[in-house]
């Protein structure tokens, strides 16, 4: 089977953006369409490489799917945790036909941060990354040997960049809304207090770390001191600490209590800039769908945790909007990076990449409603706010979903 | 309801000089309106010293008492505060209820608002919870306490107290120390007397003291006895055992030297300087028993006394709607 697209906008993470003819052959994107191939229009739409999500809690297709996602980056924070291949394998075909899922195993069993869990066993099973999960590993010589272990294995380390200690029972960032909300709060650099420690663990080990997330000013710059370095770190954000600040929490709203915390507005600015430098390696949902058992309840007593998958697109293009980025940066950080990461071959328009597209209407307008939503859950701190952008067809390995 | 926010209070009618459904803090009073709760409360004063049974105005009212959180004095002023003014008043402590078993507190609150109460008072150990409860539920709410962020009925009572012993609370120079990180009854404090024009001082160790306190147009001070200077009225907070020791502050013979509050230090305040208190106290450690029996400084009996006025008020001001009080309707 073979299918032309004419007309689009082609949103390439390494070729550019451009005008012209896109082809898939059979399950792959070709050179050049064959003869009697179906010629479909695109005049006024994008096409690029459908979205590949680093770090999701939840399995959810549906929110996927209106999200343009079509690979997810699956948290071994489940129950029972991925730390073992029989969960590893029996995740990894979760989702399928529709959204394929890359389990991230466990780095501790149990995810406990206290013994090796098996790496290389999960990884034959289909891990394609391990993480430390929600929470960071305390002890520092077990830090250490994670990172060790896993470059010996050849796989990525995502680490959660907050200093445990210093969190504790925190549920915000130290500042004036926690203050007036009277929240336990955590100061700001908690985050790069992880980021320094394991930072330097990564470079003494030569591990491949990742940030799920890094929210903070100073977090930043070390991620930049680091990279100038020559250290094998990346970094990732959700779009909830690009566009909010801990101010949204007032009137204790829970569904803005996210994990990390939202920070102040100056960290927020330090984001934005950290989008627009290169620092950011990673656009990702952050998708935790949680439902009102998780988050109707007192601010402090509630899950943290937001629904992201079906506003990731159009709150990304939003930052193509204010000028931050270029369209084909943006997809770097929601398709290609993120796939270089787990180790796919997707994320890009080159010949002989998997056809995973997503055909885009940039600027259709949309208002933001969490109990409109496809997926399991409506927590989105982003409710009742009008955006732009929306996917209007998915394709994976050249099939339409 | 149209609201003038500069018309004195008398000149407004019914309703309308207290626009609001629930006391859930004291955050987003106008001065006006938290002036109207403490007038309210004056006239209750007299009739409560003089034991007058005759106002029986909140009659056929139901007050349900929901405590998720431990209190005697809190729960028992409110309670005292409905039965003067004739309230069927039903106290439900978390101990006995079904919230043990793992109900919600959303389920709750609606359990609560099916038996029909006609005002509901909430003490909670999250702060938020009780604005939680308020959404859910058609009758009035009143906070007494939840987690670290309000109590609003006692930052009426202490400037009640404060306007009764020294005429007024505009410019008066307050010192309020303590744990401030973890105290509901200093957030609402700063926020009444801030609103009244006060000058407010907080003081605590740099462990007590939340981030960005001055955002709330505090001073913060961690030198008990630079910020003594000039104080027209002290108030002293209650310091919890479990931050007692090591946790917070390394003992509280430590604690009691730098923050105790002594007939020695209370020098260094203006002459005739108001000390208070909200209770319990741990006495030796915050106060010392001479600075806290000497009813020469302390109001600390009278605080007490206050709050019974000011609850009252709140449950008579917060029920007119549904009482049909005229104006209020």
């Amino acid at each position: 089977m073979s299918i032309v697209f004419t007309g689009a906008t082609r949103v390439c993470p390494t070729g550019g953006v451009t005008t012209g003819d896109l082809a898939v052959f059979d399950d792959t994107i070709a050179a050049a369409g064959s003869d009697g191939a179906e010629r479909i229009d695109l005049s006024g739409k994008l096409i690029a490489p459908a979205i590949v999500d680093l770090g999701v809690f939840g399995i959810d297709v549906a929110a996927c799917k209106a999200g343009g996602i079509v690979r997810v980056g699956l948290m071994p924070d489940q129950a029972p945790v991925l730390d073992d291949p029989g969960i590893v394998a029996r995740a990894a075909h979760m989702g399928k036909p529709d959204l394929w899922i890359h389990p991230i195993a466990a780095a501790t069993r149990g995810l406990a941060g206290q013994d090796l869990a098996e790496m290389a066993i999960n990884a034959e099973a289909g891990a394609a990354a391990i993480a430390t999960g929600r929470r960071w590993i305390a002890d520092t010589g077990v830090m250490r040997k994670v990172l060790a272990y896993a470059r010996d294995c050849g796989l990525t380390v995502i680490a959660h960049a907050e200093d445990g200690g210093l969190a504790g029972d925190a549920v915000a960032t130290a500042g004036e809304t926690a203050t007036r909300l009277g929240l336990p709060a955590a100061p700001a650099i908690a985050e790069a207090l992880a980021i320094a420690r394991d930072v330097m663990l990564a470079e003494d080990t030569g591990a491949r770390l990742h940030f799920r997330q890094v929210t903070t000013a100073a977090g930043f710059d070390l991620i930049r001191a680091a990279k100038r370095r020559g250290v094998r770190v990346t970094c990732g954000i959700t779009p909830a600490h690009l566009y909010l600040s801990d101010i949204s929490m007032s009137d204790f709203r829970t569904f803005a209590h996210l994990s990390p915390p939202l920070r102040n507005e100056s960290d927020r600015q330090a984001a934005r800039a950290a989008v627009a430098d290169g620092t950011i390696d990673v656009l990702c949902s952050g998708h935790d769908p949680r439902g009102p058992e998780a988050k109707r309840l007192p601010f402090a007593d509630s899950e943290p945790g937001m629904a992201g998958a079906e506003t990731l697109l159009p709150l990304g293009l939003g930052l193509v909007r204010d000028g931050l980025i270029g369209l084909d940066r943006l997809f770097a950080m929601l398709s290609a990076n993120p796939a270089k990461l787990l180790g796919l071959d997707t994320g890009t328009l080159a010949p002989g990449a998997p056809a995973d597209l997503i055909v885009v209407d940039r600027d259709a307008p949309w208002q933001v409603r969490g109990d409109a939503f496809a997926g399991k859950a409506g927590n989105t701190p982003f409710d009742g706010l009008p955006v732009q952008g929306r996917v209007l067809r998915t394709m994976k390995g050249g099939a339409f979903l | 309801m149209a609201l003038s926010d500069h018309r004195p209070a008398a000149m407004i009618d019914g309703g309308a000089v207290f626009p609001h459904r629930h006391l859930t803090g004291i955050e987003g009073l106008q001065p006006h309106e938290i002036l109207f709760l403490l007038d309210e409360a004056e006239q209750w004063i007299d009739a409560n010293r003089r034991r007058a049974q005759s106002d029986r105005r909140l009659e056929g009212v139901t007050q349900i008492n929901a405590f998720f959180e431990n209190s005697t004095r809190t729960l028992l002023s409110f309670e005292i505060a409905g039965k003067r003014l004739g309230a069927d008043v039903v106290n439900m402590h978390a101990g006995q209820s079904s919230v043990k078993k793992g109900e919600t507190l959303i389920d709750t609150a609606v359990t609560l608002n099916a038996m029909r109460a006609d005002v509901i008072v909430i003490r909670h150990s999250s702060s938020g919870a009780v604005q939680l409860i308020a959404d859910k539920v058609d009758c009035p709410v009143l906070n007494a306490g939840d987690g670290w962020h309000e109590h609003p009925t006692q930052a009426l009572l202490d400037a009640l107290t404060i306007r009764r012993r020294l005429g007024e609370i505009a410019h008066k120079r307050v010192v309020i120390c303590g744990d401030i990180l973890h105290s509901r009854v200093a957030r609402s404090n700063i926020l009444a007397l801030t609103t009244l024009a006060a000058e407010v001082r907080v003081v605590a160790p740099a462990t007590l003291m939340p981030t960005a306190i001055e955002a709330m147009g505090v001073t913060p001070f961690t030198d008990f006895d630079a910020a003594l200077t000039g104080a027209d009225v002290v108030m002293m907070l209650r310091l919890q055992n479990e931050r007692m020791n090591g946790g917070f502050i390394p003992s509280t013979r430590e604690y009691h030297l730098r923050y105790g509050l002594t007939r020695e230090r209370l020098k260094r305040a203006e002459p005739g300087a108001l000390v208070m208190h909200p209770g319990p106290m741990n006495r030796g450690i915050e106060i010392t028993s001479d600075v806290a029996d000497d009813p020469h400084f302390s109001a600390i009996t009278e605080q007490v006394e206050m709050g019974v006025a000011v609850r009252m008020a709140c449950l008579d001001v917060l029920t007119r709607r549904s009482r049909g009080v005229e104006g209020w309707a």
